[in-house]
């Protein structure tokens, strides 16, 4: 079984953004980029499948810009076989994405695809789902257990109320929760091996798809700042500020 | 315009979170549906029909919809779609789990937690962990939509909307459930309480988390964890708040051995007063912090409770 997997090239999540100045958008310039957490969950996973045999081919994608080849490299380096590069210079959004790895679906022909359940510079949490969709699908979104079984995989989900499993038929989506797994890191060697291994280039165009979006964005503010409060030095004196002053408890 | 909001369910029960996303409806404008999917939801149905500004509930209970798969409620919505101009539903794992579906079949975006309503077709909605906040236009002939229920208040229940049957059923042969661990607890829900008292790393271990019960009944509060305090397994992941966790906003949040990573502030940072019990006074999480109390957590808490 094939596992396709999709990476995205982010923001680094330790790093905390700026907006421009004059409100465009946020301020990317000479930022680390890395690839998305969930994203590294998703890679990390595909990878354990196929140490346990259950996959026998792992293959990496992104739709974006040249840049994000290095996001496909690190998926190579933690264990993928090859990757697909899905060239674009437009803004992508998960509309997009989901069209273009649908398409690479239909052409691949992967038992399983995994993504991250969300990216952390739009949290949108969309792709997975609009993959599934398009490609007529089941989903297991938001997983923290996968377990390929038969012509099943069962997947454990993790819901607003506690934890949900359901069944579905292969082919299927899974999006990754970060639960799911702990990535480890990539090895020096492995780094090296990366980059020889199989990176294939396409466009939009090749694969018969638009990206266009019809959602503009009009405008890009930093929220609203909070004020830093006061320190209190005893509880005696947070009882009575929370009682007396801010009046949240009788 | 005609909006149909999809409601929200916890055990087959009318989730608190659609009075809220009924509210973003209403500023949107237009006639506004609810539509309740799923098997033995009648109760739900009434419960909907009663919040104000609800001009129709439409109910689709049949053994196909059970649970809530996102496969078969995602069809049906598609077949629904149609009528209408805007879909919304809260931004809960249910929201966010089907409606991505809808706005594919119908070749159109979706816009995700949605935190203000500008006009029918512009809206807010925090990007970057809410590091950035976001205007977005949709030129989407239909536009789908999850919102962020703690960003609108609830419309309350004075209503009394007619309820209809929708026989439309799908058939649905690629996934099934299997089965559900839900938390059970006599507190309020994380997203419905008025103070939330959450731990962190801090806390040590699970059996520490007691620390927080006695005063989490004197406020009656909910009890919620930081990420890695759910990953540590001091507590389960549907107490998590943050970015990828549960988003709230309290009138009162207190922190206790939290440290204030941005993940984890982008899940509480709109609560009324924050307040910050950590004994690193450099600790990122007094920044935010109505009150800032620098302290050993062990010795602070059964303080606390003691005096409440
Ligand atoms: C993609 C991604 C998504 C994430 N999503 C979330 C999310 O949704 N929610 C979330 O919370 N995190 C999330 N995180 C994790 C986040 O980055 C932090 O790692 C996490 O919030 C840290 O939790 P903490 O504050 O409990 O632990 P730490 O950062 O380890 O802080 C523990 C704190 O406890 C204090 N402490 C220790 N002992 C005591 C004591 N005896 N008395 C008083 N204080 C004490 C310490 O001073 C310290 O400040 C995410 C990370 C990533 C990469
Ligand atoms: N441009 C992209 N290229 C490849 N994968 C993507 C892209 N955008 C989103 N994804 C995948 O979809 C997941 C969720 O993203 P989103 O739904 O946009 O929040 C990510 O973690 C990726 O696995």
């Amino acid at each position: 079984m094939k596992v396709l997997v999709a990476v995205k090239r982010v923001i680094d999540y330790n790093v905390k953004i700026r907006v421009k100045p004059d409100h465009s958008d946020v301020d990317l310039t000479n930022v680390k980029m890395a690839m998305n957490p969930f994203c590294e969950i998703a890679v990390e996973e595909a990878v354990r499948l196929k140490e346990k045999g259950v996959a026998s081919e792992v293959v990496a994608v992104t739709v974006g810009p040249k840049a994000a080849q290095e996001q496909l490299r690190t998926a190579l380096a933690l264990g993928a076989d090859r990757a697909i590069h899905v060239e674009t210079d437009e803004r992508v959004d998960s509309l997009g994405a989901a069209k273009a790895l649908a398409k690479l679906v239909e052409s691949e022909a992967p038992g399983l695809v995994i993504l991250g359940k969300q990216a952390i510079d739009s949290d949108n949490n969309q792709t997975g789902q609009m993959l599934a969709a398009l490609a007529n699908l089941p989903q297991g979104t938001f997983a923290s257990e996968v377990v390929v079984e038969g012509g099943q995989v069962k997947v454990t989900r993790e819901i607003d109320g506690g934890l949900q499993t359901v069944s579905l038929s292969l082919p299927a989506v899974i999006t990754s929760d970060l639960r799911l797994n702990e990535p480890r890191y990539a090895k020096l060697p492995d780094i090296m091996k990366a980059k020889k291994k199989p990176l294939e280039v396409k466009t939009p165009d090749e694969l018969g798809v638009s990206l266009a979006s019809k959602v503009r964005l009009l405008k890009v503010e930093p929220p609203a700042e909070r004020q830093g409060g006061v320190k209190v030095a005893s509880v005696d004196e947070l009882i009575d500020k929370l009682k007396n002053e801010a009046k949240v408890i009788a | 315009m005609s909006i149909l909001v999809l409601a929200d369910l916890v055990e087959n029960q009318l989730a608190g979170t659609t009075a809220h996303v009924v509210a973003a409806a209403q500023q949107i404008g237009g006639d506004v549906d609810v539509l309740v999917v799923g098997e033995g939801v009648q109760a739900a149905a009434e419960a909907a029909a009663r919040l104000d500004g609800v001009k129709r509930v439409r109910v689709a209970d049949n053994g196909v919809y059970a649970h809530q798969l996102a496969e078969p409620l995602g069809a049906l919505l598609a077949e629904l779609a149609g009528e209408y101009s805007h879909v919304l539903a809260a931004a809960s794992t249910t929201g966010k789990n089907v409606l991505p579906r809808l706005a594919a079949l119908k070749d159109v975006n979706q816009l995700s937690d949605i935190i203000s309503v500008e006009s029918a077709d512009t809206f807010k909605r925090p990007i970057y962990a809410g590091n950035a906040i976001a205007t977005v236009q949709s030129e989407d002939a239909l536009k789908v939509i999850t919102v962020r229920p703690s960003a609108f208040d609830a419309v309350v229940e004075s209503g009394s909307a007619p309820i209809e049957a929708i026989d439309v059923v799908v058939d649905n042969a690629q996934s099934r459930f299997v089965d559900e661990v839900l938390a059970t607890s006599d507190r309020p829900e994380l997203g419905g309480a008025r103070v939330i008292i959450s731990g962190g790393r801090g806390m040590g271990n699970g059996d520490n988390f007691k620390l927080l019960d006695g005063i989490a009944d004197k406020l009656n509060a909910a009890i919620g964890a930081s990420r890695a305090a759910v990953d540590a397994g001091f507590v389960p992941n549907d107490m998590q708040v943050g970015q990828t966790g549960k988003i709230v906003a309290p009138d009162l949040y207190i922190a206790v051995g939290i440290s204030g990573a941005i993940q984890h502030l982008a899940g509480m940072k709109d609560s009324k007063v924050i307040v910050a019990i950590n004994k690193d006074e450099e600790a990122p999480i007094f920044q935010v912090a109505d009150f800032g109390l620098v302290g050993d957590l062990f010795e602070v808490l059964p303080e606390l409770e003691s005096k409440l």
